[in-house]
């Protein structure tokens, strides 16, 4: 591959425009398939029965009676899915968090399943499973879980990156540590300092389509996977490697996704549906209700943190620490690594240290979540950032700047920056209207920075010119929000047709080469880079083809606007030949054009945004509203304004469900007492404001557009901003998430009495 | 258990099923009749996303029994567009990006629809308490109010 990533700067004529998406008609008429939309001729219904314990042997499960009722075609446990992991610890634990093999490690732990030929014969047959679990203490609270007398988890766990491995085995699976400078030199330097500690509750993603999916299982080894993935080909490995099918031989295909936000990176159900078709010889559809979802799939880690940061009095930090444990439900992750990561990320210091613990509890294993573990760093941080601010009796926004990362900077994590955003986000809230407007009584005002890293990853796309011209692009990378849209734009762009032209789809695992998933705001960056490299490679065929047509030397073709141009004087009679007549000939010039590529797309741009919201509380009962919130983040380039615009939206509100009132609450028996949209509850429309957007767009050096992912930092600032906010409302500093109203009234109770 | 006969009228057209008596309308719509538009996305009445219209009332059909749909009329998604012509609020959110992954969608437009039947002129305050029944997870609901309020303007036009 001769394909060179680096940003030129051009005039676009289809980028940064806003058309209709191309899958947009059959979402509003229904007909988009989403995972349970899909079936298939003798399927059958598959349900998972589930461990009522937070923490239990499992001693023997009975099946027999399940196996006899009529209309049941199959029932698996463990047994069912042996472990052909072959000392891949990761892929074990997807194992067993897929079916338990020794004990259930939460309430909601899969422990067998069925198939039957209706969803009420599945539902009885569970009830006629007999399962003899012995009850074993549980933890769920992170901290309790990281104390040595805690109830342990896995024996076999001895806590890495410590200088000496421990002799006693421990919930906390990983200390890591970032950083660089002497802290005690930088905390020997400051006028003030300021320390604090923060605790965040656990989230699910919420996405509002439940886990889905269709498998089918044949005698000769081959088998199909319709399934509500981000990820088709890595839940092809996945499962193949589970179930020992080759990865050739299984066929994924990628539904229409109703959400993941990184909750549908991990394969769950699907080896379990597979598992069931191979046993019953037949197509098994399995869907989680949303008590599953809650209680089974993905939420992030509930963290505890501690931060501790010190400036001189003319506002420079000269040091900065950050101790972080996170859960990760009772797999190890690397969830407190990231966390570690992120925490500073915005800031140019020279004396940094984090320290992250990761820990596990009876919960279920934490799935990453937009930007994982990057919010809870940045609620804690950015909180003493505010209190420090305040200490020295600086603006808020001024202090930032002054210690913004810049090009140059070594990141708290390593790596030195590239032309970012932190800057310019600063600057651009600094000026805006937001800033200057009025409060009433009772309402506060919060601002608060975010980083992500972006993602760029293994991609393959394929790019077909039919013969009338028309342009069908297939992508590798799953379409989560609006994709489609701006990959036709890149290769409309890059051809120079009109994006009506273009028609992109998503391929399924048997069709296109191996992509990774959509996570890491990876899909519109990579795919791009994939999708301009493709058009490039199908521009030399068209370029090769045009003068086949005019029998003048390729050398002498360019492509311009969509055209092949004849250049020099000498060709002044010949003129330009369109894409359409090009292909028009392609039966006779040497068939079909087509341009391919593989690539892996380094380079992801980081990405910076910052927050503004303004609150108002109810002294009275502790309700927070957010009534204005603005987003200022980096995009590199935006390709399709308004998709990029709901993707600052969409976190933004994310973050506010976050902040104010999204919580797993436990009960005392380790089980979720809260796992519906009733009691569990994302925002609603009337819970929120419009939510103002501004794009900047500072060119990341490494794509040839200047893309940036766009999809995960917007959800990094609001739970600082609104801490921020509520803390500036009520004149308390609030430390713990959400901000729920017994938490608001208990802080206003706790400063009245003094 | 013996199946319940129900003859209704789903989407102007005249529909007969048998369904078990505790089967939801849902499950009728999607796993019998093939309308797979309506989601599931809780089961508890919780998210809207099976929005239907019965009888000119907004209703999560996953709460409602198959055999209620008895001598009714049903209005769901796929009836929502007349041919090849787009109702004004799908138009409307299509122009807007009033969607990301699409999934709540369906129970937006219908239950926007019943929202505007009844009110045509809603405030901004009127469209988020009206639509307040409906989970969506991607948008921050922002531009989905707008293209209800888009929406309104072209309605009231025509």
């Amino acid at each position: 591959m001769n394909f060179d990533p680096r940003f030129t700067g051009r005039n676009f004529s289809s980028v940064g425009t806003r058309p209709i998406r191309p899958d947009g008609i059959d979402k509003v008429t229904g007909r988009a398939r989403y995972g349970a939309d899909f079936n298939m001729a003798g399927q059958l219904v598959g349900r998972v029965l589930r461990s009522p314990h937070a923490h239990a042997v499992i001693k023997s499960i009975d099946t027999s009676k399940a196996e006899k009722l009529a209309g049941v075609k199959a029932v698996i446990t463990a047994k069912d899915l042996p472990d052909l992991t072959d000392g891949d610890a990761a892929m074990y634990d997807i194992l067993d968090n897929s079916m338990a093999r020794k004990k259930a490690l939460y309430d909601g732990h899969a422990v067998a399943a069925v198939a039957a030929i209706d969803a009420r014969i599945a539902r009885q047959a569970l009830k006629l499973i007999e399962v003899d679990y012995e009850v074993l203490p549980h933890v769920t609270d992170v901290d309790e879980a990281a104390q040595h007398h805690a109830p342990l988890i896995n024996d076999q766990v001895f806590t890495e990156g410590l200088e000496e491995k421990p002799a006693k085995p421990s919930n906390v699976t990983k200390r890591t540590q970032f950083g660089h400078g002497d802290v005690h030199k930088g905390f020997a330097q400051a006028d003030f300092i300021v320390e604090r500690s923060f605790k965040t509750e656990q989230t699910h993603q919420g996405y509002i389509e439940p886990h889905a999916c269709v498998a089918s299982v044949n005698p000769d080894g081959t088998a199909d996977l319709w399934v509500c993935t981000q990820g088709h080909f890595v839940y092809r490995q996945h499962c193949a490697q589970l179930l020992g099918l080759e990865a050739s031989k299984l066929r994924v295909t990628s539904s229409e996704i109703g959400g993941g936000f990184g909750g549908k990176t991990h394969v769950w159900a699907e080896p379990v549906a597979l598992a069931l078709s191979r046993k019953a010889g037949r197509p098994v559809k399995l869907v989680m209700t949303r008590d599953e979802v809650f209680r089974a799939s993905g939420p992030t880690s509930a963290t505890s943190i501690d931060v501790r940061i010190g400036a001189r009095k003319d506002g420079t930090i000269t040091a900065a620490e950050a101790t972080l444990r996170y859960s990760a439900g009772p797999y190890a992750g690397s969830w407190a690594e990231i966390g570690a990561m992120t925490a500073f990320a915005c800031y140019k210091l020279e004396n940094v240290k984090t320290v992250g613990f990761e820990v596990l509890v009876n919960r279920p294993k934490t799935a990453a979540y937009r930007a994982p573990s990057a919010p809870m760093a940045a609620f804690a941080v950015e909180s003493s950032i505010d209190e420090l601010a305040k200490e020295l009796g600086m603006d808020a926004v001024d202090f930032r700047i002054k210690n913004a990362a810049q090009e140059g900077t070594r990141a708290s994590y390593g790596p030195v920056y590239g032309p970012i955003g932190i800057g310019p986000t600063l600057e651009a809230v600094k000026k805006h209207p937001h800033m200057k407007a009025p409060l009433k009584a009772n309402q506060g005002r919060g601002m608060a920075c975010g980083f992500w890293f972006n993602f760029g990853g293994q991609t393959c796309t394929d790019l077909n010119i039919g013969m009338d011209g028309s342009v069908s692009l297939a992508v590798g990378t799953v379409d989560v929000g609006g994709s489609r849209a701006s990959l036709s734009l890149v290769a409309a762009e890059e051809l120079g047709i009109d994006y009506g032209n273009v028609k992109a789809i998503v391929a399924d695992t048997s069709s296109l080469g191996y992509n990774d998933m959509t996570d890491g705001s990876r899909g519109t960056f990579s795919s791009s880079m994939a999708t301009i490299s493709a058009a490039r490679n199908a521009i030399k065929i068209l370029r090769d083809r045009a003068a086949q047509m005019w029998d003048i030397p390729v050398d002498d073709v360019t492509w311009e606007k969509g055209h092949a141009i004849a250049k020099g004087e000498k060709y002044g009679n010949l003129s330009p030949l369109s894409l359409k007549d090009i292909a028009a000939k392609s039966g006779t010039t040497g068939g079909p054009i087509a341009g391919h590529s593989e690539l892996v797309a380094d380079g992801a741009g980081v990405s910076f945004a910052t927050h503004i919201c303004d609150i108002e509380v109810d002294p009275e009962t502790g309700a927070a509203r957010v009534i204005r919130y603005t987003v200022v983040q980096d995009a590199g380039k935006a390709v399709h304004p308004t998709y990029v615009e709901g993707q600052y939206q969409g976190g933004a509100a994310q973050g506010i469900g976050w902040a104010l009132n999204e919580e797993y609450i436990y009960g005392k028996d380790g089980r979720l007492q809260n796992a519906g949209f009733l009691d569990y509850r994302i925002p609603v429309c009337s819970d929120l404001p419009m939510i103002d957007t501004q794009i900047l767009e500072i060119p990341n050096p490494n794509h040839p557009y200047g893309v940036r992912g766009v999809g995960e930092t917007s959800i990094v600032p609001p739970l600082a901003a609104i801490a921020n906010a509520v803390s500036n409302a009520v004149g308390v500093r609030m430390t713990h998430i959400p901000m729920s109203p017994p938490r608001i009234l208990a802080a206003l109770d706790a400063e009245r009495e003094g | 258990m013996a199946g319940v006969a129900v003859s209704t009228t789903i989407n102007g057209d005249a529909v007969e099923y048998l369904c078990q008596p505790d089967e939801t309308l849902l499950e009728v719509l999607r796993d019998r009749l093939g309308l797979t538009g309506a989601k599931e996305g809780c089961g508890t009445g919780d998210c809207g996303a099976c929005s239907v219209i019965v009888d000119g009332r907004l209703v999560c059909s996953c709460l409602v029994l198959g055999a209620e749909a008895e001598g009714r009329k049903v209005e769901t998604i796929e009836g929502m567009a007349h041919g090849d012509q787009l109702h004004p609020l799908q138009q409307k959110f299509l122009e807007h990006a009033a969607l990301q992954c699409g999934i709540c969608t369906p129970g937006f437009l219908i239950a926007a629809k019943d929202l505007l039947a009844k009110n045509p002129s809603p405030t901004e305050e009127e469209i988020r308490f009206g639509l307040a029944g409906n989970l969506c997870r991607c948008t921050g609901y922002d531009k989905i109010v707008r293209a209800v309020q888009d929406a309104a303007v072209v309605m009231k036009g025509a």
